[in-house]
């Protein structure tokens, strides 16, 4: 078993014509993925032939891709400009799960994007923006993580960061544990799923016997999510939070430091984990075995 | 990216925003000249002379004078500028004052602070007023936080008159002052949606003894997500205010921070390039920098991070932690050999490659005659380093 998305989900990838969306397209296909189409808007129709991607037909929009295809989710390669556009007529086309990829997004887009999708779409699934998608080992590879390193297996990974996130599955992996879903949220403060909506599918996804997050340094959402694992998550859960000994930003204002509340640092993050019974790695070269240790 | 306050008080007049007379000064000729002028437009006899720093808490550091008569101006202009201008947000170090805004003196009542950021708990903007405003705006929201009034914008309906309305009768504020809130923060909100900040900052906003407001201070922070659809506020981007290396490191769309330690860091993704940091601290080392160096990272990139990080005299040894994903590990290799080419390679260098063309990269380094010290993990590889550079 395994969390949004399986060997059952039918992808397609917008911005498929640029040389990333190309070339995860292709990356993606490899690894098992049933990649069923792509879009661009004006480069539609039979003339556009990706490289390496024989047969998989390209579509002006999204509306047509979905009657097209029958695609149930989409992952996004557009420029900034365009992304948060690219994500509103996903979510419009009735696409299910939405990944976006790229990174720089501008924030008051996001907030539109959120709104848009709260009033009109409301269970339609964003992960992202800037972030690098999720992956169903063995399955359903969305996105732009290193394929290999994965293992079917039973613990749920959720992480913030990207590169962080591999690190992570691969010391799981080295220890022989498999990964039932992993999923990165992407670090921007503006997105779609965080860390309480991914451990709730975890927490209710029978396939998934433990959790590995991964967190860091700003906002709060860890501090939610340990809440959250305090009153609702009867699995194990391991965690860790990176940027313990990154220095003060040189600050400007005080807007920042009142909205926060406090909330934020490592430190606060770490004791509001231990607090809910989460077992948190000292060091990043830990995360692996302190999962392990609680098996 | 930050702004200075005579640039974003320029920009907040565009939207209706009132803010004192005043004019920037480069040079303690300019200063002489701006003193004169604000003296003539303004037909009062006072001047604040005020430093500009990217930085808070200039008032308490010595770096605003507020002058009776030019004379006293010109005096103040010529201590504050060229000044090593220590606040509470600025570190240790300072920093040095290379321009001024000479501004009319206001005959103020009262003092407030307003203030419009992202509430990343709710992912919308929010309005945050006190009627404390002057310069312990935050101890007052550490110690009395019912003090701070909030008022998120929603993004469909935008800012509505009635939060004006509401915030300005909670501040106590009344008559003429209670009226001009309204459009004031309708000017405020325009200003910060339209110019895609993620801080804008009024502290204080004064009311004046004839019972207007006005703008004494601005601090606005651009999201540089959204610099691309604004191509003229670029230009307002001071680079004294940046260390070199960042500015060069960001020439090649690198993430450089530098740091006061010995080792030299090059990571791919920020989690990673932090995470990376904790374990050569964990391990008894100082980063002397954090490096990301992004994930569609090319030769040349590699090639200019390394140099980068070669150029910091503090450097004793030199960390590259790489976990491709869209990063190709032979990518980076074939830049670390480019860049020591180059500039030649006097330090430990100590290399954790895993990901996508592992055995590619590793290969590359391993038949390259450089004398790279592999690594097969994180620890292992902060370990080697914090020994080698000691």
């Amino acid at each position: 078993m395994s969390i949004l998305c399986n060997k059952n989900t039918r992808l397609i990838v917008q911005g498929i014509t640029g040389s990333a969306g190309g070339y995860h397209a292709r990356q993606m296909r490899e690894y098992g993925t049933n990649l069923v189409g792509g879009v661009t808007p004006g480069r539609g129709g039979p003339q556009t032939k990706v490289d390496g991607l024989d047969g998989v037909p390209v579509f002006d929009t999204c509306r047509e891709a979905v009657a097209q295809t029958g695609c149930n989710a989409t992952v996004i390669y557009v420029p900034p400009p365009g992304a948060a556009d690219a994500i509103m007529e996903a979510a419009a086309a009735g696409i299910d799960l939405i990944i976006c990829i790229t990174e720089g997004v501008p924030t008051n887009d996001m907030i539109r994007v959120k709104t848009f999708l709260a009033a009109y779409h409301p269970k339609k699934v964003l992960v992202g923006p800037n972030c690098p998608g999720v992956i169903t080992p063995g399955e359903c590879k969305i996105g732009i993580m290193p394929g290999y390193i994965h293992k079917p297996g039973s613990v749920g990974v959720v992480s913030r960061s990207g590169t962080l996130t591999y690190e992570a599955v691969d010391q799981l992996t080295k220890l022989g544990l498999g990964q039932s879903t992993a999923v990165g949220i992407g670090g921007d403060p503006v997105k779609g799923l965080d860390f309480i909506d991914v451990l709730t599918h975890f927490a209710e996804d029978p396939g998934t016997t433990a959790i590995m997050m991964i967190g860091e340094i700003g906002g709060s959402s860890e501090e939610e999510a340990a809440a959250f694992v305090r009153d609702h998550v009867r699995k194990p859960v391991a965690a860790f939070i990176g940027g313990a000994t990154a220095p003060p930003g040189k600050r400007m204002g005080h807007a920042g430091a009142i909205i926060s509340g406090g909330k934020g640092t490592a430190a606060e993050k770490v004791a509001a984990l231990e607090a809910a019974g989460i077992k948190v790695a000292r060091t990043p070269a830990e995360m692996g075995t302190t999962l392990a240790s609680l098996l | 990216m930050k702004l200075h306050e005579h640039q974003g008080k320029q920009l907040l007049v565009r939207y209706g925003v009132p803010v004192p007379i005043g004019v920037p000064a480069f040079s303690i000729a300019e200063a002489d000249a701006a003193i004169d002028e604000v003296l003539t437009k303004s037909g009062g006899s006072v001047v604040v002379v005020k430093a500009q720093i990217h930085a808070g808490g200039r008032g308490k550091g010595g770096g605003v004078k507020v002058a009776k008569d030019a004379t006293i101006a010109r005096a103040a202009a010529r201590k504050i500028f060229g000044m090593q201008l220590i606040t509470l947000q600025t570190g240790p170090e300072g920093k040095k004052v290379g321009r001024l805004l000479i501004e009319q003196g206001l005959d103020i009542a009262r003092e407030i602070y307003v203030a419009l950021t992202l509430d990343r708990a709710t992912g919308r903007i929010v309005v945050m007023a006190s009627a404390e405003g002057g310069m312990d705006i935050e101890e007052v929201a550490a110690s009395h936080p019912e003090k701070i009034l909030r008022q998120p914008i929603h993004p469909a309906t935008g800012w509505l008159p009635y939060q004006a309305r509401d915030l300005a009768k909670q501040l106590d504020l009344d008559g003429d002052a209670a009226k001009g809130f309204v459009p004031f923060m309708a000017a405020l909100v325009r200003a910060y949606v339209e110019l895609d900040c993620s801080l804008l900052e009024v502290n204080p906003l004064v009311i004046t003894k004839a019972g207007t407001l006005v703008a004494l201070d601005a601090k606005i922070t651009l999201d540089d997500n959204a610099l691309f659809r604004h191509k003229d506020l670029e230009e307002l981007r001071d680079p004294t205010e940046e260390d070199p290396a960042e500015v060069e490191a960001r020439k090649y769309d690198l993430s450089y921070i530098a740091l006061d330690g010995k080792i030299g860091c090059m990571v791919n993704g920020a989690g990673l390039a932090m995470a990376t940091m904790d374990i050569i601290k964990h391990y008894g080392g100082e980063p002397a920098n954090f490096l990301d160096v992004g994930g569609g990272a090319t030769t040349e990139k590699v090639t200019a991070a390394f140099k980068i990080i070669t150029s910091d005299p503090q450097v004793r040894g030199i960390f590259v932690n790489i976990f491709g994903g869209i990063m190709k590990c032979d990518t980076i290799a074939n830049g670390v050999l480019v860049a020591v080419r180059e500039v030649g390679l006097e330090v430990p260098l100590v290399v954790r490659l895993e990901g996508t063309n592992v055995e590619l990269g590793r290969k590359i380094l391993a038949e390259s005659g450089l004398n790279v010290v592999p690594a097969s993990d994180m620890a292992d590889g902060a370990r080697k380093i914090v020994e080698l550079s000691r």
